[in-house]
């Protein structure tokens, strides 16, 4: 099995989740697909910017390999996030996968608009969503090749 | 959430490669209507209902090979991508190159995802299996209007 980087290294997910039932649930759901993840959260858009450019508290945060963002957040929005996200050079090749409970039409549209890599509602079920998170490990941390941590901080 | 079965539009110059992605998405669970074009320009009058292509329907997703004859996979994400219809399409790339250098391009001009083509028969079926899986049963795409 190839890992990121290949070396078993550490995977660096963010997830951007201001519930805190939600992040435990998506937590234990990672903790149970794949042992090599290391779960980072950010509960609000500014933290989830701040921890992207490594400001203030965040300074020795990792890159991440992958971004779990939900849209509705308070202070600074998945939207905004993701907007800056994808406007940035350097943060852009990270794949940023929406994940909200929301499944209007126009939030969709939006976030491939803004060039979101990828859209999935979050189920209501527990066994279904603890079924979508093993499918977030399976395609994206096993089956797709991420561009390649620069180096490892 | 299933509804009509999903059109998927593959880009790819191998006749055996086309012709294993065929297989393996109809052995896949549910139902893909899969149309191919052999070279970038092919694909771009696909998507852009040019010429012999008038009636070609909107993809639900593109799976985007690298190197083609005509105009190479990187100049098609570029093209899609840049416009404003198109690029909320889904685009895969899946290509047998496993350079660094064609990962972190494909990322810059916004791949939605970049996978490696498994050389292993068994391998590269359960490759297929997981887009299906992934992109057609729980991802949410952007509404098709109908033609």
């Amino acid at each position: 099995m190839t890992f990121i980087g290949g070396d078993g290294m550490a995977i660096q997910v963010l997830l951007v989740e201001d519930s805190p039932g939600d992040v435990r649930l998506t937590k234990e759901a990672f903790r149970e697909a794949n042992g090599s993840i290391v779960l980072h959260v950010a509960s609000d858009g500014v933290e989830a910017m701040a921890f992207l450019r490594q400001e203030g508290a965040h300074a020795k945060a990792p890159r991440p390999d992958l971004i779990l963002l939900d849209l509705n957040l308070p202070k600074m929005d998945g939207r905004e996030v993701l907007a800056h996200i994808k406007d940035d050079q350097s943060l852009k090749t990270i794949p940023t996968v929406i994940l909200t409970t929301s499944e209007a039409e126009g939030d969709i549209l939006k976030s491939y608009q803004l060039q979101a890599n990828c859209y999935l509602s979050k189920p209501v079920q527990l066994a279904s969503f603890d079924a979508l998170v093993k499918s977030i490990n399976d395609f994206w941390l096993i089956k797709a090749k991420l561009p390649q941590q620069k180096e490892n901080s | 959430m299933k509804r009509a079965a999903k059109i998927l539009l593959l880009v790819e110059d191998s006749p055996g490669d086309v012709r294993l992605t065929r297989e393996a998405f109809r052995s896949a669970k549910g139902v893909t209507q899969l149309h191919v074009a052999s070279d970038g320009v092919e694909a771009m009058a696909f998507l852009r209902r040019e010429g012999q292509n008038r009636d070609a329907p909107r993809p639900d997703l593109i799976l985007l090979d690298l190197n083609m004859p005509k105009m190479d996979g990187r100049q098609v994400l570029s093209l899609i991508k840049a416009d404003n219809d198109l690029k909320t399409i889904p685009t895969v790339i899946l290509t047998t190159s496993e350079a660094e250098a064609d990962v972190a391009r494909s990322y810059e001009l916004q791949a939605n995802c970049y996978l490696c083509k498994p050389v292993e028969l068994d391998a590269f079926e359960s490759l297929v299996n997981s887009i299906y899986d992934y992109w057609f049963v729980k991802t949410r795409l952007p509404y098709r209007e109908q033609v």
